[in-house]
């Protein structure tokens, strides 16, 4: 099945939970209110799109709502891709887990968690996976400088 | 009374068969391992941040410090991606995709050689190290004269390769071509019919194919799990659709399966390093694109053109067009993927690496739990993993 052919499906499904589609150098991404996600995810899954290849989340600092949570899907029947991404709001920097959907998800919502500060509503074991236990801050947040908070920034060689 | 409860023991993150400084709390009910739980993070550099500062073309020696086993593939995925997002992808000369797909096999050989050699070494069976790492060493001296490193190859460009190979070099990698179905017969002889080898790892470390899917498991170890799935035959890149190989799936989804998955993998990439070399024609090695390929030195130091070009490529780097774009490219150890957001900027926005070891990793738990504790061993070393890209 095309991947044109699963979004048609899905937007007839899903209906107003479809809040985009777009096409970039022939990748198609989906975006969905995050509610939702849970339910899209499965549907998508029992539609073929069985592999789980990525999770990350995007800080779009400044913009509204802030975050963008991507799921990377690949169907192993068709070799076919599709992105599915949910915004999520900074006041509400939270999303459910699809980690009951596909096991990968666990360690990759982890660490989204560790370094984005996207918190996943059920998720059963969300822990720091890559930064230290006790780190407090999340690195990949745009606001976060690069030398660390207890820095003072890099002014380059000369100055 | 002592044994009515589990022991809690920690194993690594200083532990010579962990491969690194991967940390297992391992909870055990005498020899069984009830409970594995891995901690990883030991060598986190915090890569995917240095990116969003650092131009395009500058990225790409952070990339080859992920899988260092196999630094031409993460070069090439990284690569790939960028000229997606760009719109080159067609534009990229023969001889450098001939190139690509020649050094990737090589890559390929030479990561499974390591494999095979701390695996065996783990189990107890020392010799094949000896021998598998002095055909390792042979590779890395070809990487040595086209790249300059031996393992920080750091050797594509966005657009081609950074220098055509080295004169005399192709007949001696054929030569190599020739040569290795014999060596790894040879790492058969000394493992395949050995009772001891066959104990250790038949059986072992069984994960079902639906298993192995839920939990993201690529590469050999889902193909030794009887998945038929291979990103260079189903999403070929690089010219891969052009050359004549097999998928290697094996059904016993143990240990043993995906050491026989490898071992063919091994003779594949030497039928396709053989494909490749005949195809090298000379050629162009880098794309027609001045605004986004370095010039020659040649024409940066004679001609303004160059000159402007380079000073503008260095000093500010290229600026593709706001979009995001995946590419995965079938390392050695599964899938791995470079999710690039652009804004339009000189520098990514956001890069996410997909790595393929530590996706691999997650499935350790469910591979060992019930089993003995000297099958971790095994278990860690089939899974084939670098720590270098789980912790990144």
């Amino acid at each position: 099945m095309s991947v044109q052919a699963a979004v048609d499906k899905l937007k007839a499904q899903f209906g107003d939970t479809v809040l985009d589609v777009s096409e970039f150098r022939g990748e198609t991404t989906v975006v969905v209110k995050k509610e939702a996600i849970v339910a899209v995810c499965t549907f998508l899954k029992q539609d073929g799109f069985n592999f789980l290849t990525d999770l990350c989340g995007v800080d779009y600092l400044g913009k509204s709502p802030r975050f963008m949570v991507v799921y990377q899907l690949y169907s192993i029947g068709t070799h076919t891709r599709l992105r599915l991404k949910a915004p999520v709001d900074e006041s509400d920097a939270r999303i459910d887990t699809v980690s009951g959907v596909w096991a990968t998800a666990n360690w990759l919502e982890r660490e989204c968690w560790d370094l984005m500060g996207i918190s996943f509503n059920n998720h059963p074991d969300l822990r720091r996976i890559l930064m230290p236990a006790d780190w407090v801050g999340h690195p990949l947040r745009k606001d976060y400088p690069l030398q660390g908070p207890d820095r003072e920034p890099y002014q380059g060689r000369l100055q | 009374m002592a044994n009515l409860e589990t022991m809690t023991i920690n194993m690594g993150p200083q532990h010579p068969s962990t491969h690194g400084v991967l940390q297992l709390v391992l909870e055990l009910d005498g020899e069984i391992v009830r409970k594995a739980t891995p901690h990883i993070g030991f060598l986190h550099r915090g890569v995917e941040k240095l990116a969003e500062h650092r131009t395009y073309h500058q990225v790409l020696p952070l990339t080859d410090r992920l899988d260092y086993l196999a630094p031409m593939h993460n070069n090439l995925g990284y690569v790939l991606a960028v000229e997606k997002l760009l719109g080159i992808t067609d534009a990229i000369p023969e001889r450098a995709q001939v190139v690509r797909v020649l050094l990737a096999e090589l890559t390929r050989i030479k990561s499974h050689l390591v494999w095979l050699a701390c695996h065996a070494l783990d189990i107890g069976a020392m010799t094949v190290f000896i021998y598998a790492f002095r055909e390792r060493e042979e590779i890395m001296n070809f990487y040595e004269e086209i790249s300059g490193a031996r393992m920080t190859s750091n050797y594509f460009r966005v657009g081609g390769l950074s220098a055509d190979l080295p004169a005399g070099i192709e007949e001696r990698i054929r030569k190599f071509a020739n040569d290795m179905p014999g060596h790894i017969a040879t790492y058969e002889g000394l493992l395949t019919g050995n009772k001891i080898w066959q104990k250790r790892i038949q059986g072992v470390g069984v994960i079902s194919a639906e298993d192995a899917i839920d939990l993201g498991v690529t590469g050999p170890s889902l193909r030794g799990s009887g998945v038929d799935w291979d990103l260079r035959r189903d999403q070929p890149y690089s010219g891969y659709e052009n050359y004549d190989f097999k998928v290697i799936v094996e059904e016993g989804c143990d240990t043993w399966a995906r050491y026989h998955a490898r071992l063919k993998e091994m003779h594949e990439s030497c039928k396709l390093i053989h494909q490749a070399l005949d195809k090298l024609k000379p050629g162009p090695i880098l794309a027609d694109a001045p605004k986004i390929v370095l010039p020659s030195k040649q024409s940066t130091v004679n001609t303004i053109e160059g000159l402007i070009h380079h000073f503008k490529i260095v000093s500010e780097g290229f600026k593709p067009d706001a979009g995001e774009v995946y590419v995965g490219v079938e390392n050695p150890k599964g899938e791995v993927g470079f999710y690039l957001v652009s804004d339009g900027s000189a520098r990514p926005y956001r890069m996410k690496i997909r790595p393929a070891s530590f996706i691999n990793l997650q499935a350790l738990p469910k591979m060992c739990e019930g089993s003995m504790i000297a099958d971790v061993v095994a278990v860690i070393g089939t899974l084939d993993i670098v720590l270098g890209e789980i912790d990144r």
